[in-house]
């Protein structure tokens, strides 16, 4: 079964496009990455700009609303994620606990929908 | 919690166990038990804080059951076969109890490590059947959601009513032999859980594991003659005994045992262990915790000699891969032999580990790592480092692996 881990963080420490690179290819996340890919689970993944260059487009009523920044302003945003496949959830948990952002924000882990 | 709150917890929670297993013993049902004592408990837990442990805790809860069974349970037949059975309870209390009589509690742990009840339950199954604990409290640490662990309870109890797995001690000498190997297991499994995610003072998983040191001490004094039991109880103790050692103040980094500064060995868990080794070894069957556990009083020593008998060790662990070869004890084993005979020694036995059980076991990367660094091979301690990072789910032993990484990096020793 294919898993989504979605790594939330805490922005500060990524507030630049370089910043945002040099943790993903730094000491934590590229060690994590490359465990997934050693694992044989990796399926695809990416890593974001920071929250800042998000724009957020809405229709309400009509009228189109575009902001600034991203859909929710939470202490902890969304960064990046990963998709794994795993046999199962408690599998892709036990991968969750040892992402980075586990211990600094929060990874939310969903079941990918599988097209027939 | 503070000292006090936390014994009284553990009297209300060992007397509730008694009461759970006896009561689901007449009745054949464990969560019917547990629906009869589970407010009984709450109350407990709320009022003998404050008013004091009652001189008799089981009459207490049996009198605090007693009317409640009736509320909870909806047929009216149950409720009275509930509430008979709870009389008769209290009646046997008040009759002298006849020494010699089996522990109703290790009936329950060994319907617990039946074999029909899937292996990962086992020992969630009995930290709650056996003491109360509740899934809300035990998921996080075992990397479970509530629900499902919740669920997953459930559906463990309702097999053993369904299915009919007795509540008794295997009559056949194979096959008691073999439950309780599986129970120890289990009660290791519920501590080594809850050692895991204790790394960074983790609360829930620090709870757990004390939770553990009691399912240990009920097998110890339900089977004084049981020699393995003796062995874990003395192995779980001292891991115990080094945990205020186990994480620098300063930093929050994981202090490896190597490294660590016995003045924060607790010393009266250390003696407590050094008893129970002692009462393991009255016995004379020999097992892997007892090893395990003369593993750690060998290395505990260092307390008094202020050095480490590698050489021992290296007889011991060559014993503990014998008897059980597990990945765990073969890496622990490369990690002494490295000590003696040096660091190529130690990496011959760690390759020679099969990459099924090698590849995602994160201890194993963590001692290459060290051993490759040792042995002046730099680039692949890196790699190995790195590895070791990418597996660990413990971010105090992470933050330790990167700083070791950085001094192998700028060519310091390690």
């Amino acid at each position: 079964m294919q898993y989504i881990l979605m790594n939330y963080t805490k922005p500060a420490q990524i507030a630049t496009a370089e910043g945002v690179a040099a943790a993903a290819e730094g000491g934590l996340w590229g060690a994590y990455t490359k465990a997934l890919v050693d694992a044989g689970v990796l399926v695809g993944g990416e890593a974001l700009h920071p929250p800042s260059t998000a724009t957020t487009l809405r229709i309400a009523d009509g009228t189109r609303d575009i902001h600034d920044g991203p859909y929710a302003d939470t202490r902890e945003q969304f960064g990046g994620f990963y998709v794994i496949d795993v046999p199962d959830l408690d599998t892709a948990l036990m991968w969750a606990a040892r992402n980075p952002a586990a211990a600094d924000g929060a990874v939310e882990v969903r079941p990918v929908l599988m097209r027939e | 919690m503070s000292e006090v709150e936390r014994k009284v917890e553990g009297i209300a929670r060992l007397s509730y166990g008694r009461l759970v297993a006896s009561l689901a013993f007449r009745i054949g049902s464990v969560s019917g038990a547990e629906d009869a004592f589970s407010d009984a408990l709450i109350r407990a837990l709320e009022v003998w804080p404050e008013q004091g442990i009652p001189r008799n805790p089981e009459g207490w809860l049996l009198k605090a059951a007693r009317n409640k069974a009736v509320d909870r349970i909806r047929s009216e037949q149950l409720a009275i076969k509930y509430r008979t059975e709870i009389d008769m309870l209290l009646g046997d209390l008040d009759a002298e109890e006849e020494k010699g009589s089996v522990d109703p509690r290790l009936r329950l742990m060994f319907a617990c490590a039946h074999p029909a009840i899937d292996a990962r339950l086992r020992a969630p199954l009995m930290l709650q059947t056996v003491l109360g604990v509740d899934a809300q409290r035990m998921a996080s640490v075992y990397l479970v959601s509530p629900g499902t662990l919740g669920q997953r309870l459930t559906r463990a109890k309702a097999k053993i009513e369904q299915s009919g797995i007795p509540m008794t001690l295997p009559a056949e000498k194979d096959e008691y032999d073999a439950r309780l190997d599986d129970i120890l297991a289990a009660i290791y499994a519920a501590y080594a859980v809850g050692q895991n995610g204790a790394g960074s003072g983790d609360a829930k998983a620090t709870s757990l594991a004390r939770e553990a040191l009691w399912l240990a001490s009920i097998i110890c004094s339900a089977l004084p003659h049981a020699a393995e039991a003796h062995g874990l109880f003395a192995l779980i103790l001292y891991t115990e005994s080094r945990r205020p050692a186990r994480t620098h103040t300063q930093s929050g980094q994981l202090v490896p045992l190597k490294e660590q500064n016995p003045k924060f060995w607790l010393a009266d868990i250390v003696e407590d262990a050094d008893q129970a080794l002692c009462n393991a070894r009255q016995h004379l069957t020999l097992g892997r915790f007892q090893i395990e556990a003369s593993i750690q009083a060998l290395h505990m020593a260092r307390r008094r000699t202020g050095e480490t008998n590698w050489d021992e060790l290296q007889i011991l662990y060559r014993g503990l891969v014998q008897i059980s070869p597990t990945v765990g004890a073969m890496t622990g084993q490369a990690a002494v032999e490295a000590e003696v005979s040096g660091p190529e020694d130690g990496l011959k036995l760690l390759d020679s580990i099969d990459h099924l059980h090698r590849d995602t076991y994160q201890p194993w990367h963590a001692t290459r790592a060290h051993l490759l660094a040792r042995a002046g091979e730099t680039e692949r301690a890196i790699g190995a480092f790195e590895k070791a990072i990418g597996l660990s789910d413990d971010p105090s032993e992470r933050a330790y692996l990167v700083a070791q990484k950085a001094k192998v990096l700028s060519g310091k020793e390690l």
